[in-house]
């Protein structure tokens, strides 16, 4: 039943915390290749919901494959083929670049060749190579923001999953970083990223909305903004949100 | 073993790059080996005596001279009445007091007996108890003195007379510091190690790094193992620092085998930097992990022996102490650097740390969760 | 006054909200008092004892059974060479040996003078010094109950009393020196580590950039901890007096307020060490590690200071504990007043003031 190019499988996937349904029964899968966009207000259940697909959180039920491997049983071998950039931001601040490149490359398992090769063509994209070898505490958190992303695909993976990763940066940056994100996918990185930037939507290939633990739609902003008549994805977002019952 | 590579690379770096804790890890430790021995004098001398003298005889004031001269006493005052003696002790000013009743000589001549009183301050219990026993015994001598002038000798030698021979092993002239430095040593690695140990894996939850580490496919046993092996390390040079110090600043050189030694101190580190990282993954914040070592430190520095024998704790005490790690620790480094204890002896601690090694580490592993 | 009440209140909430540390908070002085009052006690009792007997006669015999029926001792005879007993030793099996020479009892009955050797493990003093005691006092009894028959004259007979503790309970040393030294820790190590803290996450900028006064900011921090370290003494006292039977012989409302002095000292060290400290890491280290042993050893409850090195005897004045601990003495076990501890009771607030004073004072260059 999955495609050769499916390289996310939801069906009905749950979490629960007590009596309390972070997740309700989410069902999507995407595409390899494929930029997707997943929003939702604050609390809907975003983060919970790529927490059990990076094998971080236990699903409560429901089923789940990411690059073809089970969420429940084959968490370790998920790992391998996914690159993950949390909220907080999460390099060693008391490192150098250098070294936080360095040690994550080696973690992942890369060559010494390969971690050298890497990190040149990672500082010249990124244009850090006079910031080096200072500690990554000391760097502005736009420039922190796009190394960990660097970072966190580093190792090629099949998806690399980003949870609100332009939280706090300036408009400048961001573009930036959406073109960090282009190139990632263009080399065939899937992307999985979670915003509150409705601009930032619009990049997406697809996009899906979550309202309450539950997700409500599932489209290309395209067809989303003539589905709802409106002409900005704000809108669409706007009217969905306001549904909402849970709130922050 | 590649990523335990990078693992390893990064935690020294990172301990080393905050030059305030590497500071800290190494200075304190040593400070407190240079000047905690010096405080740990459990040796009575000094004793502070409150005389009251209801008598005023030659023979009062004859014992009175003895007791100063024998160098345990201090006298703290010669007083007229208890009342104002005891008022020495209230202040602390006076441990014991020696009553001499009045007509205390024409007593002991007329009626072949007298008391005598003797008041301690028995709120410090070995205070108490060895200077009373010196009191006695120099009471005891000035009896048998007096008794030779009064009786003829020859009636005297019949009384039978055990003669004790006390000697003291190992440490001949009962020096506190050789005592004192092998533990206090064995206690301060054990802090160095636990306490870092303890707030390492919780600091990474705390900043949130974790998070990172843990969508890697690094191996459970490998992350601990990396977390393990660069404070293993630390510990062991403040424990070799801590011998040297031993060496040159009280003169204690290991009687035993030094191999020995290192042997016992490899594997009885895995175990305490194992509790630590246990404590480590149980917590979310560094305030709790630093509290529960806290409380666990407590409880091993008390219950290992250094400061009151274990010999002399309560049955259930006991127990308790036979899986604390710190007593076996203490027990061996008296062992080995004082009595030259070998492979064979040691043997028992050295089953007792290991398996327990295993255990702290093995749950160390299954309790750090990647995924939850 | 309301913004105060506020600020403590979510304090309050952070303390309370955290269970672990609260139970050990609670649980510690509680452990340790229960510890100190009945695990640790100056006597030794079953120690493993070898008794080498070559004399195998009436005497040693004796002997032997009184030093077996006393309960320090568990012993064990053996004919043991040199060697076998250095060995016995080093494994850690015997803490002394008793030999009785041969002719023991031959000696005494004719030469009127017998030896008997006590060899002592020395690498433990205390216990070393305390079974060559009790075995000297076990073979003096011996030696004068022999002797009564043959009634000796002009015998000075000393009686003894045991002021405040007659039956030598440990508890009456330690449980004054638990109390200055959790107290001491619990405090100082909380208020530094929960100011600290703040300065980490960068939740202390909120607050200094409120309408409220930074000093006050710090003041509602540490206030929630004196309350809770006043709970703690509670607890101890409640246990010292139901427990270990060891009653508060002096002014009770006198000690609660002493207790309160105590704890300001100590809240504001610990303030005054989370100034200077900018991460939670060190202010722990500093707090635990520093100052564990020095308050252990300083205090004098385990060691006399008395018998301290000159130098260190003066450097024991700067650990409040150790004044802390004459005061708890003195009105616990003596039942003295105010008048008796004016001294200690001004040397704490003199400390307290002098803390407070250079700790707000760096704090303000600080904000500068």
């Amino acid at each position: 039943m999955m495609q050769d190019d499916q390289v996310i499988v939801c069906e009905k996937l749950t979490k629960r915390f007590g009596d309390f349904v972070a997740t309700d029964e989410i069902t999507f899968e995407v595409h390899k290749g494929e930029i997707f966009g997943f929003l939702g207000a604050n609390g809907a259940g975003k983060t919970t919901a790529m927490r059990m697909l990076c094998g971080l959180s236990a699903p409560t039920s429901g089923k789940a494959t990411i690059a073809g491997f089970d969420v429940y049983t084959q968490t370790e071998q998920i790992k391998k083929n996914i690159g993950y950039m949390s909220q907080k931001f999460s390099l060693y601040e008391n490192l150098t670049v250098l070294e936080n490149i360095e040690f994550f490359g080696g973690i992942y398992g890369l060559s010494d060749q390969q971690i050298k090769d890497k990190t040149n063509e990672l500082l010249d994209r990124l244009g850090l190579k006079s910031e080096a070898k200072k500690l990554v505490a000391s760097l502005p958190l736009g420039w922190k923001q796009k190394l960990s992303f660097s970072v966190a695909v580093l190792h090629e993976p099949k998806i690399v999953f980003l949870d609100e990763p332009t939280g706090g940066v300036d408009p400048v940056t961001r573009r930036q970083f959406w073109d960090l994100i282009y190139e990632a996918a263009n080399r065939g990185i899937t992307v999985f990223v979670t915003t509150h930037y409705m601009d930032e939507a619009e990049y997406c290939n697809r996009i899906s909305i979550m309202v309450d633990g539950k997700m409500e739609v599932l489209d290309t902003p395209a067809n989303l903004k003539s589905q709802f008549g409106v002409r900005s994805m704000d809108e669409v977002f706007y009217q969905l949100a306001r549904s909402a019952k849970r709130g922050d | 073993m590649r990523t335990l590579r990078f693992l390893l690379r990064k935690e020294f770096r990172q301990i080393f790059r905050d030059k305030a804790i590497v500071s800290l890890i190494f200075f304190m430790p040593m400070v407190q080996l240079i000047l905690m021995p010096l405080a740990a004098d459990y040796e009575v001398r000094n004793i502070n005596l409150a005389v009251v003298d209801h008598d005023k005889s030659s023979y009062s004031q004859k014992l009175i001279s003895k007791v100063v001269a024998s160098g345990y006493f201090r006298l703290a005052g010669y007083n007229q009445s208890f009342k104002e003696a005891f008022g020495l002790i209230e202040s602390d000013e006076a441990d014991l007091i020696l009553e001499i009743p009045q007509d205390f000589e024409r007593n002991l001549i007329r009626e072949d007996k007298q008391k005598l009183f003797v008041a301690v301050n028995a709120i410090n219990g070995t205070k108490a108890n060895l200077g009373g026993a010196y009191l006695g015994s120099i009471i005891a001598d000035f009896n048998a003195g007096i008794r030779m002038q009064l009786v003829r000798p020859p009636k005297f030698s019949t009384f039978p007379v055990i003669e004790v021979v006390a000697s003291n092993w190992f440490n001949p002239v009962l020096n506190y510091k050789v005592f004192i430095v092998p533990g206090i040593l064995a206690i301060l690695v054990t802090m160095v190690g636990g306490f870092l140990s303890a707030l390492n894996i919780v600091r990474e939850k705390e900043i949130g790094t974790i998070e990172q580490i843990n969508v890697t496919p690094i191996k459970k046993h490998i992350f601990i193992l990396g977390k393990l092996i660069p404070f293993w390390v630390l510990a062991n040079i403040v424990f070799t620092i801590g011998l040297i110090l031993a060496r040159f600043v009280y003169g204690i050189v290991p009687v035993g085998s030094l191999l020995v030694l290192y042997l016992f101190i490899a594997i009885y580190l895995l175990t305490v930097l194992g509790f630590g990282l246990l404590v480590s993954t149980f917590c979310d914040t560094q305030q709790q992990a630093m509290f529960i070592m806290f409380f666990f430190m407590m409880l091993f520095i008390l219950l290992g022996g250094l400061f009151t024998s274990i010999d002399s704790m309560p049955d259930w005490a006991k127990v308790i102490t036979r899986f604390n790690p710190v007593r076996y620790m203490i027990e061996v480094m008296r062992m080995v650097i004082l009595k030259g204890s070998g492979l064979m002896d040691v043997l028992p601690h050295l089953g007792i740390v290991s398996l327990m090694a295993v255990v702290l580490n093995g749950w160390a592993i299954l309790n750090y969760k990647k995924t939850n | 006054m309301k913004q105060f009440i506020a600020f403590v209140r979510k304090e309050f909430y952070h303390v309370l909200r955290d269970r672990r540390t609260l139970l050990i908070l609670f649980g510690m002085p509680i452990a340790q008092i229960l510890i100190f009052g009945f695990a640790l006690t100056n006597e030794v009792k079953d120690s493993e004892i070898l008794v080498v007997d070559y004399a195998r006669d009436n005497a040693s015999q004796e002997l032997i059974t009184e030093i077996s029926a006393s309960r320090y001792f568990n012993i064990r005879q053996a004919a043991l060479s040199y060697q076998e007993i250095l060995s016995a030793f080093r494994a850690g099996k015997i803490r002394a040996v008793v030999v009785f020479p041969a002719n023991f009892n031959a000696d005494l009955l004719h030469q009127n003078k017998a030896q008997v050797q006590i060899i002592a493990d020395a690498t433990d003093i205390n216990t070393a010094n305390m079974i060559t005691n009790y075995l000297s006092s076990i073979i003096m009894d011996y030696q004068n109950r022999v002797n009564e028959n043959l009634n000796m004259p002009y015998r000075i007979i000393p009686e003894t009393r045991m002021l405040y503790n007659p039956q030598l309970k440990g508890a009456h040393g330690f449980v004054p020196g638990v109390m200055a030294l959790v107290l001491l820790l619990v405090s100082v190590m909380m208020t530094a580590i929960s100011i600290v803290r703040e300065k980490e996450t960068g939740t202390m900028e909120v607050l200094l950039v409120s309408p409220f006064k930074p000093v006050l900011v710090i003041f509602a921090k540490a206030f929630p901890y004196l309350l809770l370290s006043l709970v703690n003494v509670a607890a101890i006292l409640f246990l010292s007096v139901f427990v270990l039977d060891l009653p508060v012989k002096g002014s009770l409302p006198l000690l609660f307020a002493e207790s309160t002095l105590f704890i300001i000292t100590c809240l504001a060290l610990g303030i005054f060490i989370s100034i200077k400290t900018d991460s939670q890491q060190i202010a722990m280290l500093i707090s635990l590690m520093g100052m564990l042993l020095p308050t252990m050893m300083f205090s004098g409850f385990l060691f006399p200071i008395e018998n301290m090195p000159y130098p260190l005897q003066i450097l024991s004045n700067i650990v409040p504990s150790k004044w802390f601990y004459i005061i708890v003495k003195s009105i616990m076990i003596k039942g003295l007043g105010l008048n008796a501890i004016w001294k200690e009771t001004a040397i704490l607030a003199g400390m307290t003031l002098f803390l407070l004073a250079i700790s707000l004072k760096s704090f303000k260059i600080r904000l500068q």
